[in-house]
């Protein structure tokens, strides 16, 4: 009988893999607390059918192995016990299915006071764009992109002049603050991506994608690139610093805003920069706001 | 009754040399070893690919002709060929052709020419594959599922030619797959034999049938993707592609949509996920019950299962896509069909264990096979709920948890079950016995050495640590351990890989030395046992054609003399 006991020892392995592996989620740094409880309803009801329906497995390759005289039963079906198997089998679906969709109910409803940032991806780096003191971030495009303005605002939109740039620097948010991720990629697919605040989501060109969180401790994470993105994918890495709001407030008063850039920017680089603004459109995108 | 072909030899074109018997061959066990072969030397490529993949995972930095670049061409091309060229090449070109006609008890395929140029074109998509690899910049790099932009736009292996070959093999396969598949519906719509109802059809027969039925209506969104893809490479257009940098420069695309693309890729891509598993679980179903001496365990519910769960498959392409940043608002649809598909699988998983229950089982190797895919898809399918639950897959998403749930569901569940088929059939095929040693140790190998590669992942996954990485670099949370993990499901991987060549000895040895085998080794009802020659001759019956008078799970029927009854037996 080595398959009845090798189903009963991997059974057993997994359990004890699972209780005893250095591997399991990083300590939470945001709200989405709800994800992570989803996750483990449905461990737990998963973890719970595999044990059982294995265990049975193993015990029915004992009892009913083959030996001189022993006979199957012969039986084509039976209606009642394939009912209740099903009326079970759709309860346990329904109970995890029940947290996950509600911890997406809050995944797809941006509080209203929810700050704004915006995480610009390209091959191979990430930047960040504040929306300065009128809470907008003005319109953008990769059609407005010159040496001087990477990030590609649109110079005409007002709305713009008072954007803070994090150009490959690190994104500092303010702990306890919901904030609203607005994603954009300048290239190709990307995905923001920090494991401590289990959220993420796609940067797809051409449309704006966000998602939104509260950072729920201060310390520096990881952002990895979490949609393969070409030859440098693994290498496309940033920081995000939670700190208290006081120290969020300071480190954004040294950011530079838009309006500087365009004030330093040479006269020629000006002119290109508003060559590409091509002065008699309607700014393009409005859709940031 | 169904409609039968007559009995009648003549209109099958008797191959009249070699070449015709053997080569251009329309006689569908031939087309049928023609497939399974082809499938197999392409899948050992991909096979060969993953190990390399492991080499780098496991021991970065010792292999230094391992970049980046070809890291990231191994990556897709291990993926596209085993899930198309391997996986479903193999089950409906390769078993579906070999078992359609016999199971059903038909001669051949309706379409016997259509059938064969089906394989030629399979074999010349397999050609251009290949021609991939030799292309300037190599093969495509874009991962399997080829996204756009990157698939086409610099700073991806193979953006140029690579990608081209790539989609011009997946256009010539869909067209091979069409021919095929049209036949497999046909044939067991117009040529069963008297008697053959669809309720007795062997759950093989099911599966493959509900399979091609969904490839003919899934494949064609794949064609189109690639078609539109290389309109967008060659000829300008803009179907996926928007105004976007490339390298630093405006691309002159504009207005293009890559999640099109995604929507279109899904669209056959999660159909295709149960095209491969639901001949897996027609197969399956009949080695339990032949080798546990018992009935299949609720063989309408079974039936109806596998109709359910062809027809919900088109429902849930997009949970591929909860955080691709499609309307945030699909994710309610698509979990909560997703999660329903679970309940007519898991009735497949029940029906399995309850025809072990209360059997007679006999643990030959075809039924270890299948005993360790019951665990195995119990594993895969259980993991597969949490990336269906849309918020629990928020963070598991592009993680090494999905390349442990796919690999265990789809990947390591069906070649478990094509394992355990071929050696279950190969003495009808060959009409010779393999070594049951060499089987078992093969057997011991293959299983234990999956699990201890996949469980693992799982939990790199939900720490976090991302999948298609070439390397892991400095990472604040990902500690040391993991680099130890990953060296040793890369040693687990070689010695799975090394394990293989235990099966072809065995099967290439028995082929010339096996002993002789009985017509109906293992004792089972159904008719491909049944013929009058072992191998089956071109024509498969001799000349009267099989009459049907039950189904094929009669076994252990209490009063019957021996523990089967075969299909043809009259009812008393």
């Amino acid at each position: 009988m080595p398959i009845a006991v090798a189903i009963t020892v991997l059974v057993v392995a997994s359990v004890a893999f699972h209780l005893f592996s250095p591997w399991w989620r990083t300590p939470i740094a945001s709200n989405w607390g709800s994800i992570d409880s989803a996750l483990d309803v449905t461990l737990w009801i998963c973890a719970a059918a595999f044990i059982l329906l294995n265990l049975f497995m193993a015990w029915a390759l004992v009892r009913y192995r083959h030996r001189p005289g022993h006979r199957a039963h012969y039986e084509p079906e039976n209606a009642s016990l394939e009912k209740r198997l099903t009326v079970w089998t759709a309860i346990g679906i329904a109970g995890m299915l029940a947290p996950g969709l509600a911890a997406w109910g809050k995944y797809v409803s941006v509080p209203k006071e929810a700050a704004l940032v915006e995480a610009v991806g390209q091959q191979w780096n990430w930047s960040f764009r504040y929306p300065g003191p009128d809470g907008v971030l003005g319109a953008a495009s990769v059609k407005y992109i010159t040496p001087d303005n990477q990030l590609g605002l649109d110079p005409l939109d007002p709305f713009g002049r008072d954007d803070l740039l994090v150009e490959s620097g690190d994104l500092h948010l303010p702990v306890g603050k919901p904030v609203k991720v607005v994603l954009r990629s300048k290239d190709v697919l990307h995905d923001f991506y920090v494991p401590e605040f289990r959220a993420k989501m796609d940067l797809v060109p051409g449309i704006v994608t966000y998602f939104w969180l509260t950072p729920t401790r201060t310390g520096t994470f990881d952002i990895l690139c979490a949609e393969l993105c070409g030859t440098g994918h693994h290498e496309m890495r940033g920081k995000v610093v939670i700190e208290p709001p006081k120290d969020f407030a300071k480190w954004q008063s040294e950011q530079t805003s838009f309006s500087q850039i365009l004030a330093e920017a040479p006269p020629a680089a000006m002119s290109i920069l508003l060559l590409k603004a091509n002065a008699c459109t309607v700014p393009a995108s409005w859709s940031n706001r | 009754m169904a409609t039968t072909l007559a009995d009648d030899l003549r209109p099958l074109h008797h191959p009249h040399s070699w070449v015709t018997r053997y080569v251009w061959s329309q006689d569908h066990k031939v087309i049928a070893i023609q497939y399974s072969v082809t499938a197999i030397s392409i899948g050992l490529v991909a096979l060969t690919l993953s190990a390399l993949m492991r080499l780098q995972l496991g021991f970065p930095g010792v292999f230094p002709a391992i970049q980046p670049d070809n890291y990231l061409q191994f990556v897709s091309m291990h993926g596209m060929i085993m899930v198309v060229y391997l996986l479903t090449a193999l089950l409906l070109g390769g078993f579906g052709n070999y078992l359609i006609p016999l199971m059903i008890g038909a001669r051949d395929m309706v379409f016997p020419f259509v059938n064969m140029l089906s394989f030629w074109f399979y074999l010349l998509s397999v050609i251009v594959l290949v021609v991939g690899f030799f292309v300037p910049g190599g093969p495509t790099g874009a991962g399997w599922t080829l996204y756009p932009p990157q698939a086409i736009s610099e700073g991806t292996p193979g953006h140029q030619w690579g990608i081209a070959t790539m989609l011009v093999s997946l256009a010539i396969f869909v067209v091979a797959f069409t021919m095929g598949g049209l036949n497999y519906v046909t044939t067991v719509l117009q040529a069963r034999t008297r008697g053959m109802t669809l309720m007795r059809m062997p759950l093989s027969v099911w599966g493959i049938f509900t399979a091609s039925v969904m490839g003919l209506l899934a494949f064609p969104a794949l064609f189109v993707a690639a078609i539109m893809m290389l309109f967008d490479h060659f000829a300008g257009t803009s179907f996926f592609m928007p105004m976007m940098q490339s390298m630093g420069r405006v691309t002159p695309t504009e207005g293009g949509s890559p999640l099109l693309f995604q929507h279109l890729f899904w669209f056959f891509g999660h159909p295709e996920v149960y095209i491969v598993a639901l001949p897996a679980f027609g197969i399956v179903s009949d080695l339990i019950s032949v080798h546990a001496r018992r009935n299949i365990f609720g063989y309408r519910m079974m039936v109806w299962a596998i109709t359910i769960i062809g027809a919900l498959s088109f429902l849930v392409w997009a949970h591929h896509m909860y955080v691709s940043g499609m309307n945030p608002y699909f994710g309610f649809f698509f979990a909560t069909s997703t999660l329903i598909i679970a309940i007519p699988t898991a009735i497949k998983v029940y029906n399995w264990l309850l025809t072990l229950w209360r059997g007679d089982i006999h643990l030959r190797v075809p039924m270890l096979f299948a005993i360790a895919f019951i665990f195995t898809f119990i594993h895969g399918g259980l993991s597969g709920l949490f990336l269906g639950n849309v918020s629990v897959d928020v963070p598991l998403s592009d993680t090494f948890f999905v390349v442990a749930h796919f690999h265990m569901v789809m990947g390591v569940s069906p070649v478990l079950v094509i394992f355990g088929a071929i050696y279950h059939w190969y003495p009808k095929i060959t009409g010779r016995m393999w070594n049951e040693t060499l089987g078992k140790l093969h057997f011991w190998i293959t299983f234990l050495g999956a699990y201890a590669i996949f469980l693992p992942m799982h939990y790199l996954g939900i720490l976090g640590v991302p999948r298609r990485y070439y390397a892991l670099g400095e990472t604040g949370f990902i500690p040391e351990s993991v680099h130890l993990a990953n060296e040793w499901i890369s040693i687990a991987a070689l010695i799975v890989f090394a394990g293989q060549s235990l099966f072809f000895v065995n099967m290439i040895w028995s082929l010339f030395k096996g002993p002789r085998a009985d017509p109906n080794p293992w004792g089972a009802a159904s008719l491909e046992w049944l013929t009058p020659q072992t191998p089956p001759a071109h024509g498969n019956w001799g000349a009267k054609l099989p009459v049907v008078y039950r189904w094929a799970y009669d076994y252990s029927v209490p009063g019957a003399p021996r523990d089967f009854i075969p299909q043809t037996e009259p009812r008393a």
